[in-house]
């Protein structure tokens, strides 16, 4: 084990943990990992999606019970079989799909994983101190479910604190906050570290480990590839220890002609509409358009209307009249998905099991959902009845030109990784080669191969003369494949920028503009005034 | 309407509400912890007719009543076992706990059928049950009455005011999240289960042995599941409930008394009435589905399987 | 001691096809053990409940009579249930079918030939379809919960049944008994073969009925769209299929077939409208529709297994002297095993010990 040290290793370890292994089914989702945690130090666990970060955390924390192997908390054999007890120990973590409980107050959620019989107005003063102390500002009295993203993840991250703990775990934090929200993170992390505690940060995000992180144990397919200093090392080289091959990188070639010499494809005129539920978020003057040729993208954090407006434009939810929407010219805001599929558009939706996809449905079912309509002659024989034989040589098509890896020959949609389910269901609208792509979050939770290959496609179906507008919380994604990018705050969107005169950080800003709960009292009048 | 008879109704409706208002307050708490428990009604009939038989073997209506409790609480974990334990589809299992429930009420009952039963009986309190108008009603009722009113006031309290029921909200809301935090779900909504289920048989209990103190077969008649619809409409909050017992009791007792009265409406429409206005309570309720939204336990009726 | 599921990557085919029968295996065992506690010998009285009837052919006509409305129903039901529509009503869709169809025969006596029949038929399915249609617009339009709504509707439509065949209904020249006047000869659904029983017609409508809604729902994209929309509304949402239609097309198929079976035993089996017309066959065909896995075809044999478990109370009331109530708990017992049966279909089951071993 390398003692890589920008920092002095301290004689004794906080945590350690040897030859953990962790079995799903026929799957070693952490397969003899090793490491250990000092005090004061902030450790990072690298790895892309699926190399098993999660899993080994939910086992340190008592979530999960590893298969083999020991956890050792101050240099003494521990077995942590619930989280109360990774909490007694002193090991607190703020999860990445926090967990917390919408209907309840912030100070109730915080009082749920602390012991004893505390009432709830010494939590929250406590909350309060503590919140303060840590550069950390939340409302005790307020329901979570009315919070933004960054505040849920604020309220996650004192009540870790509330509990005094030696060892935080944080998983993914900053992919929910903008640059400049994760910069306040970053301080407060530096501060607790200079107070001694330990923090085990978890990321794929390379810049910031290098930034934060005293050592770094890198994750491949549930094993340990390696120990290292992230500051001695090279964004590449830490790359390549975590995919382990070389990604192709993304060929992007200009737009031939002239973007704004053609017509556009979809034009977005000053869409609005309340919020559909007291937890959702109401959509104000969004005007846009997208031409064919180019990739538009839509930055923003989760939770500022990104799914409202996907929902709006796939038809899912209607528009008060035809024009709000025009695809290739016709009035498409009174028509439903299958009406906008017919004229051309094809939708990608963010949550692939339950949304894009059936869970239980066979992939070549799945084909079906969003090609009924626009390939109606091709899948729907007389009567109504379905031509099976067509949609399993679609799906042979799919598979193919996205190299997608399954079991079995047309297996469930749930049985796959989310990699390849989010192939399938942007193969299926690739492979009908629209004339306009909307595509939310496409490589979210996607590795790094399978992400690389979605975006070449996307790239290339715009290049082919289709207009692509890809939604997406990850900017680096946005700078790789967008032409122009416009920012999405509290249900408005942003004029459009050329990708090539931003930054992450001019982005940031643009995203930080208006922060969700600034405008909650005007959402709620708004929702009021709109329903019933 | 004379003033006695005024006392006299008021006295009926509230034993006509009380077996509504015990067993949809037993159903609440399932709900806030996320179950939907569709087989009030086979638990409740349960209650009766075991609550009568223990009464007619034993000749104490008291060892009836917590007979009723016990088979309510025991016939729940039947459903608890499969909709928990074995993850199955909660809507169905609550049905067949009904279909079970009633098949086996009839034939442990048959041999009761035409036997006179025990009365609980009524609890005077001197002085106090003088008060005109309302005092035979507030005291001068069956124990259950009374039992009824303590419940509310401890499921009121339990739920906003104790650890415990915060935690068992936070159950409702979210069961993944509670499981992250390491709250243990399954057990905390089998005893919730469990005790909708005593609940339930109390009620069932009441009817056998102070409402109409005999065994009819399926004697609940549907208020099993008018429960089920009084927890609906009073959006998950116990005082409510409280308001739409009572309103249904005097449905029911108005009902009685129009058919008494000979008015000119067939009787068949009449014992219709407490299943329409149901219906309609429903449908005004729903219909503002910004509040049904709000209250509703988000992960009501969702099974749970924690990954391991 | 702790039971754990462990969930399986793709449903159990095996134990799909194995589920409903260990069920019946599980069900036979609990009620031998119900018949000991009884104080009869098993073997005879599950003698006497599931073969017994099988022995002779008028017998077997019984079966089909019964059968025949069970399966009507749950192939109905099933459309429901797939499409997560909640309608448990179907027992009052039966009783408004058997009367809306009664009408003619009753109201309108002179009227007889031919068409009297296909007439009475067409009448009970859409007295059925206006029944569901209630909780089923409730539900599109105002949300409402349906299961409670459809309930409280069969307690409605039994006491309207009641209200009639007592009042403006009840025969004239029936020395006031509570019943219709008896149905003219035209007015009788007609027997298969009458030579060697009763079973009547409403056992083939079953069978033909089983055979559309099989094709419909798996082969075509309309029983797609039922599906999606039962098994994540949102991903319905987004094939741009309706949830508002979906909803009340199941529920008008569910209420036309409840309401074809209303009227078949009305006018194949009683011949006439009394106070009570239906054992429970609405919510037996609930427990028939999950025996059945919600396919139609596994619903034709889980009728007929349900069928029998009617008849066999009677047989057990004669041979064993045991109260026919025992059928309703044998059902009940079955449906419990059924949904437990079925988990094994997506989860493995793994016993743990009270604590880890470490």
């Amino acid at each position: 084990m390398t003692d890589a040290g920008g920092k002095k290793v301290a004689s004794e370890t906080l945590l350690k943990v040897e030859g953990i292994t962790k079995i799903f089914g026929t799957l070693k989702a952490n397969d003899g990992v090793d490491f250990d945690i000092v005090p004061g130090e902030i450790h990072a666990l690298l790895g892309e999606n699926g190399a098993g970060k999660s899993t080994l955390v939910k086992m340190l924390f008592g979530s999960l019970q590893p298969d083999g192997g020991t956890i050792y908390w101050r240099d003494s054999a521990v077995s942590i079989t619930n989280p109360m007890q990774a909490r007694a120990l002193g090991i607190g973590m703020v999860f990445q799909h926090f967990s917390l409980f919408e209907s309840l107050s912030a100070a109730e959620n915080i009082a749920l994983s602390l012991g004893g019989d505390v009432t709830l107005s010494k939590i929250a003063a406590e909350a309060t101190r503590v919140s303060h102390e840590y550069g950390l500002p939340i409302h005790p009295d307020r329901l979570v479910g009315e919070l933004s993203v960054g505040e849920r993840q604020r309220i996650e991250i004192v009540r870790c604190l509330l509990q005094q703990p030696e060892l935080i775990i944080l998983d993914e934090p900053t992919s929910v906050l903008t640059p400049q929200e994760a910069e306040k993170l970053f301080a407060t992390l530096d501060k607790l570290r200079a107070e001694g505690k330990s923090i085990l940060y978890i990321s794929h995000r390379l810049e910031e480990v290098q930034r934060i992180c005293d050592r770094a144990t890198v994750l491949r397919h549930g094993k340990v590839v390696g120990h290292c200093n992230p500051r001695d090392e090279t964004a590449k080289s830490l790359a390549a220890m975590m995919v382990g091959e070389d990604i192709h990188s993304i060929e992007r070639s200009e737009i031939s002609a002239g973007p704004s010499s053609e017509e556009p494809v979809m034009v977005i005129d000053g869409l609005s509409q309340p919020a559909s539920s007291p937890f959702s978020v109401p959509l104000s003057g969004i005007t846009l358009s997208v031409r064919p040729g180019e990739v538009v993208g839509i930055a923003g954090i989760a939770g500022n209307g990104q799914s409202e407006f996907f929902e709006a434009i796939s038809g899912e939810r209607l528009q008060d009249k035809g024009s709000r929407v025009m695809i290739r010219g016709n009035e498409a805001g009174r028509l439903g998905p299958s009406g906008r599929r017919r004229i051309g558009a094809a939708f990608s939706p963010e949550e692939r099991l339950g949304h894009g996809a059936v869970p239980s449905f066979s992939l070549s079912e799945n084909l079906l959902l969003s090609r009924h309509a626009s390939d109606r002659k091709a899948y729907i024989g007389p009567l109504g009845t379905i031509r099976r034989g067509a949609l399993t040589k679609t799906l042979e098509r799919i598979v193919k030109a996205l190299d997608v890896r399954k079991s079995g020959y047309d297996p469930a949609a749930s049985s796959l990784s989310g990699g390849n389910l989010q192939k399938v269901i942007l193969g299926r609208e690739f492979d009908r080669s629209p004339a306009l792509l909307i595509a939310n979050q496409p490589t979210w939770g996607v590795d790094a191969g399978a992400a690389a290959r979605i975006r070449q496609e996307i790239i290339d179906l715009a290049r082919n003369g289709a207009g692509v507008l890809v939604i997406s919380q990850d900017l680096d994604e946005l700078l790789e494949i967008a032409d122009r990018i416009a920012v999405m705050s509290d249900g408005e969107l942003s004029e459009t920028v050329p990708a090539e005169t931003v930054t992450r950080e001019t982005l940031g800003l643009m995203m930080g503009g208006a922060t969700p709960e600034k405008h909650h009292e005007e959402r709620v009048a708004t929702m009021e005034a709109g329903q019933e | 309407m004379s003033f006695e008879m005024a006392e006299a109704i008021l006295l009926t409706i509230a034993t006509a509400a009380t077996p509504l208002l015990i067993a949809a307050l037993g159903e609440l708490v399932v709900e806030r912890s996320g179950v939907l428990n569709l087989g009030v009604e086979g638990m409740m009939v349960m209650g009766a007719v075991t609550g009568f038989a223990a009464a007619q073997l034993s000749g104490s209506p008291w060892i009836g009543v917590l007979a009723a409790i016990v088979a309510g609480a025991v016939f729940s974990m039947l459903f608890a076992f499969l909709t928990l334990s074995l993850a199955t589809n909660q809507v169905a299992t609550g049905l067949s706990l009904t279909i079970l429930g009633l098949g086996l009420s009839g034939m442990i009952g048959e041999s009761f059928i035409g036997t006179p039963g025990l009365k609980l009986q009524s609890w005077v309190i001197p002085g106090l049950s003088e008060i005109p108008l309302v005092g035979k009603f507030l005291f001068a009722q069956d124990p259950i009455f009374y039992i009824s009113i303590l419940l509310t006031i401890c499921v009121w309290w339990f739920i906003f005011r104790t650890r415990a029921g915060l935690t068992l909200r936070a159950v409702g809301d979210s069961h993944g999240s509670a499981h992250a935090l390491g709250i243990r779900v399954i057990r905390i909504r089998y005893l919730a289960v469990l005790f909708g289920g005593a609940c339930a048989g109390l009620a069932g209990g009441q009817l056998s042995l102070v409402y109409t103190p005999q065994w009819v077969e399926n004697m609940t008649a549907g208020r099993g599941w008018i429960a089920l619809a009084l927890v609906v409409f009073a959006s998950w909050l116990p005082w409510r409930v409280v308001a739409g017992a009572y309103l249904f009791g005097a449905v029911t007792i108005a009902q009685f008394h129009a058919q008494a009265q000979g008015i000119a409406i067939p009787s068949q429409f009449l014992s219709a009435l407490p299943y329409l206005a149901t219906i309609v309570v429903l449908v005004l309720i729903s219909s503002n589905r910004r509040m049904t939204m709000r209250n509703t336990p988000a992960s009501l009726g969702k099974p749970f399987v924690p990954e391991r | 001691m702790r039971i754990e599921l462990v969930r399986r990557p793709n449903p159990s085919a095996l134990y799909s096809a194995l589920s409903p029968l260990l069920a019946l295996a599980i069900t036979a065992a609990l009620g031998a053990v119900m018949f000991a506690l009884l104080g009869k010998a098993p073997h005879l009285a599950l003698y006497s409940y599931f073969i017994e009837p099988l022995t002779e052919v008028w017998s077997i006509h019984e079966l089909l009579i019964k059968a025949a409305p069970l399966i009507l129903i749950a192939v109905g039901l099933s459309v429901c249930f797939l499409s997560n529509n909640w309608n448990i009503g179907a027992e009052g869709q039966f009783i408004m079918g058997a009367i809306a169809g009664s009408a003619l025969p009753i109201l309108a006596p002179d009227f007889q030939g031919p068409l009297v029949l296909p007439a009475m038929l067409i009448m009970g399915m859409l007295g059925g379809m206006a029944y569901a249609a209630i909780p089923a617009v409730l539900k599109a339009r105002f949300n409402t919960n349906e299961i409670l709504s459809s309930l409280m509707l069969v307690y409605v439509a039994q006491l309207f049944l009641d209200w009639l065949v007592r009042g403006p209904w009840r025969n004239p020249e029936g020395f006031n008994f509570p019943e219709s006047r008896n149905f003219h000869a035209d007015a009788i659904l007609p027997e298969i073969m009458s030579s060697s029983g009763r079973a009547h017609y409403g056992f083939v409508f079953a069978i033909i009925a089983a055979l559309v809604v099989w094709f419909t729902l798996n082969r075509t994209l309309k029983g797609f769209e039922i599906r999606v929309l039962g098994q994540s509304p949102r991903a319905g949402r987004f094939a741009g299929f309706s949830y508002t239609t979906t909803v009340i097309t199941t529920f008008l198929i569910a209420g036309a077939l409840a309401g074809l079976a209303g009227i078949s035993e009305v006018s194949g089996a009683i011949g006439q409208l009394r106070p009570v017309i239906s054992p429970g066959y609405g919510f037996t065909a609930i427990i028939v529709a999950f025996l059945g896995r919600l396919n139609p075809l596994g619903i034709v044999a889980a009728g007929l297994v349900l069928a029998l478990s009617y008849l066999g109370g009677e047989a057990a009331q004669i041979t064993l002297g045991v109260s026919n109530k025992v059928s309703n708990v044998f059902q009940g017992i079955l449906l419990f095993s059924v949904l437990a049966c079925d988990t094994l279909i997506h989860y493995r089951i793994r016993i743990a010990g009270p604590a880890r071993a470490e």
